[in-house]
């Protein structure tokens, strides 16, 4: 096979993550923390609230909730599998020889970020089964799920760069790890935050009658939970436009940012991996 | 084969390797003695484009390690003095890791992995988990990996540290099998009996700078400016070292009267030395022996990296 096209690492990462059965309990524990949650909310709805059936509206709202748990997993998870790519590598004393090889940088570091991806993946389509309860009851369109999950895929992608950006500038695994986790808290709360701020100065100043500020639509646009919801309520992306006065649906900002960062971040980890060696 | 020019590496205003300047010729095998932090493993690390040079150049088979450092890396196989392994692979997947990771084809690989768990003499733990093998076949599977590509030259930084007599015996035997095989070798190693034993050249390394080079006997002659003499007198002794304190070219002396004898380090030439001890007969002093201690290689480096920093 093609040597570009090959790729040894991801090959190598597979084999050492689905080897052992350490994989296989992460993915049932996760899967357990979702039936546990879906289970949940069928009795709250039904056994708790008196009523005794399940209303197809309330499959929705499961399925929102869902949806921003599967998000906030997501957000969870991957800085864990790819804040340790390369520092790791270097603390075991074998990221020498890997460098010494004749593999691209690119290889190395798509290599990595590709095998963290792909256990997501494998994570995230175990959890379908689960999903497939809310189509029992009805309410939620097969696109509406597929966006759902084109945009997990993007999420896992821009933060699995930026933890494998930390691991390749930092030399100890808990740093980066830490850096990674930091880097997640600002973009789940800290844009929430911020958005919320926004709300209240904008509406202050205005008061009350004017239009978000684009710096606040900013905020919303980069927040995963905000886009999660735009995208499944209609109602809280038309008041979101409302208030913004801006016509640009929130997904086309979450996805050219989300982007910037991925490529930005896998460049400059590139670039940083091997030594340049014109540069003493 | 290898042609260091000029190479000097510096961290702040520390100088690792000073304006070193190497030749070594295709198929020799080169030992690098020295101190640690005496610039061994600075310039392995630059030859192996692990480490960029603050400034001068190193050629690999005619290709700079500046200009085309991916070029170097498909002619040379590495073993850093510490490595890690992953240990959840086997022997065989590790080596097929690696071997895929330089580009052979499974074909390839399928043949020349058995080959070289024969050549470490690792061929019943093709199957073992890396994790479950001993230091000393970690070593020599760590030495097949490096061999994976079939490069021309090795640099073998450290091979036979911390292994056992019986594993350091075996890694010498392989490392002999591939000089056989015409294998440029390049070795740093303190085990120095061993490296003078294997090597054709030594190049003996002091504080970042090449203090001599050449086989071993040449290496004893630059470094060894200064011989010792045992000299045994017969009757007055304090007479006979007044007398050799007297000579300009003899330094350090010392009496032992119980045993009839005089040490001295003299740095005079042969015929040099043949006038003093005619003059000292003519003195009327009873020389009745003279012997010269020999130095092996071990007390010239003991001696030449006295002060070196451990680091």
């Amino acid at each position: 096979m093609n040597q570009k096209l090959n790729n040894p690492v991801l090959m190598k990462e597979l084999k050492l993550r689905f080897r052992f059965f350490k994989s296989i309990t992460g993915i049932m524990f996760y899967l357990g923390a979702m039936c546990i949650f879906v289970v949940g909310f069928l009795m709250i709805t039904t056994q708790f609230t008196g009523s005794g059936y399940f209303r197809p509206n309330q499959s929705y709202y499961l399925f929102i909730m869902l949806s921003v748990l599967q998000m906030a997993l997501v957000m969870f998870i991957t800085p864990g599998l790819t804040a340790g790519a390369i520092s790791s590598e270097r603390e075991k004393q074998t990221l020498n020889m890997l460098l010494m090889t004749t593999q691209s940088s690119w290889q190395i570091i798509l290599g990595k970020l590709m095998s963290s991806i792909a256990f997501l993946g494998l994570l995230l389509v175990a959890g379908l089964p689960i999903y497939s309860i809310v189509f029992l009851f009805g309410g939620v369109s097969p696109v509406q799920l597929i966006t759902i999950f084109f945009f997990y895929f993007i999420t896992m992608l821009a933060i699995g760069s930026i933890g494998i950006f930390f691991s390749t500038y930092t030399k100890r695994t808990i740093t980066s790890v830490i850096a990674t986790y930091g880097s997640m808290v600002f973009l789940g709360g800290f844009t929430a935050f911020f958005f919320y701020v926004g709300i209240i100065v904008d509406q202050t100043i205005m008061m009350g009658a004017g239009a978000l500020s684009p710096l606040t639509y900013f905020w919303a646009s980069i927040n995963p939970g905000a886009l999660v919801l735009s995208i499944l309520s209609g109602d809280i992306a038309g008041e979101l436009y409302d208030l913004a006065g801006i016509e640009v649906p929130l997904w086309i900002p979450y996805l050219i940012f989300y982007l910037a960062i991925t490529v930005i971040a896998l460049w400059l980890s590139v670039r940083k991996l091997r030594v340049n060696m014109k540069r003493g | 084969m290898i042609d260091i020019q000029g190479l000097t590496k510096k961290y702040g205003s520390f100088t690792a390797l000073d304006h070193l300047d190497l030749k070594i010729e295709e198929g020799v095998v080169f030992g690098f003695v020295g101190a640690n932090g005496a610039g061994k493993s600075t310039t392995f690390s630059i030859l192996s484009t692990l480490l960029a040079p603050t400034s001068g150049n190193a050629y690999v088979n005619g290709i700079s390690v500046i200009e085309n450092p991916v070029a170097v890396r498909r002619q040379l196989g590495y073993m850093p003095d510490f490595f890690g392994v992953y240990d959840q692979l086997k022997a065989d997947e590790y080596l097929d890791f690696y071997a895929a990771s330089y580009g052979l084809s499974a074909a390839e690989r399928a043949t020349i992995i058995p080959e070289l768990l024969e050549l470490v003499n690792l061929t019943d733990k093709r199957y073992s988990y890396v994790d479950l093998l001993s230091r000393g076949m970690k070593q020599r599977l760590c030495l097949a990996r490096a061999l994976i590509h079939d490069p021309k030259v090795l640099i073998l930084d450290e091979p036979a540290s911390g292994l056992d007599p019986r594993a350091r015996t075996e890694m010498r035997d392989i490392l002999k099998h591939l000089k056989s095989m015409g294998k440029t070798i390049l070795i740093s190693s303190h085990i120095l009996p061993e490296l003078a034993e294997m090597c054709d050249e030594l190049g003996v390394l002091d504080n970042g700078k090449l203090i001599a080079q050449g086989n071993v006997a040449a290496i004893q002659a630059q470094l060894q400016a200064d011989k010792e003499l045992i000299v045994k007198v017969l009757g007055d002794l304090h007479k006979a070292v007044a007398f050799f304190e007297e000579d300009p070219y003899i330094t350090s002396i010392e009496a032992f009267p119980e045993k009839e004898t005089i040490t001295f380090l003299y740095r005079g030439t042969k015929e040099q030395q043949i006038q003093m001890l005619k003059q000292a007969l003519l003195a009327d002093i009873l020389i009745y022996s003279v012997n010269e201690e020999e130095k092996d290689l071990e007390d010239i480096f003991m001696s030449i990296t006295k002060g070196a920093g451990e680091s």
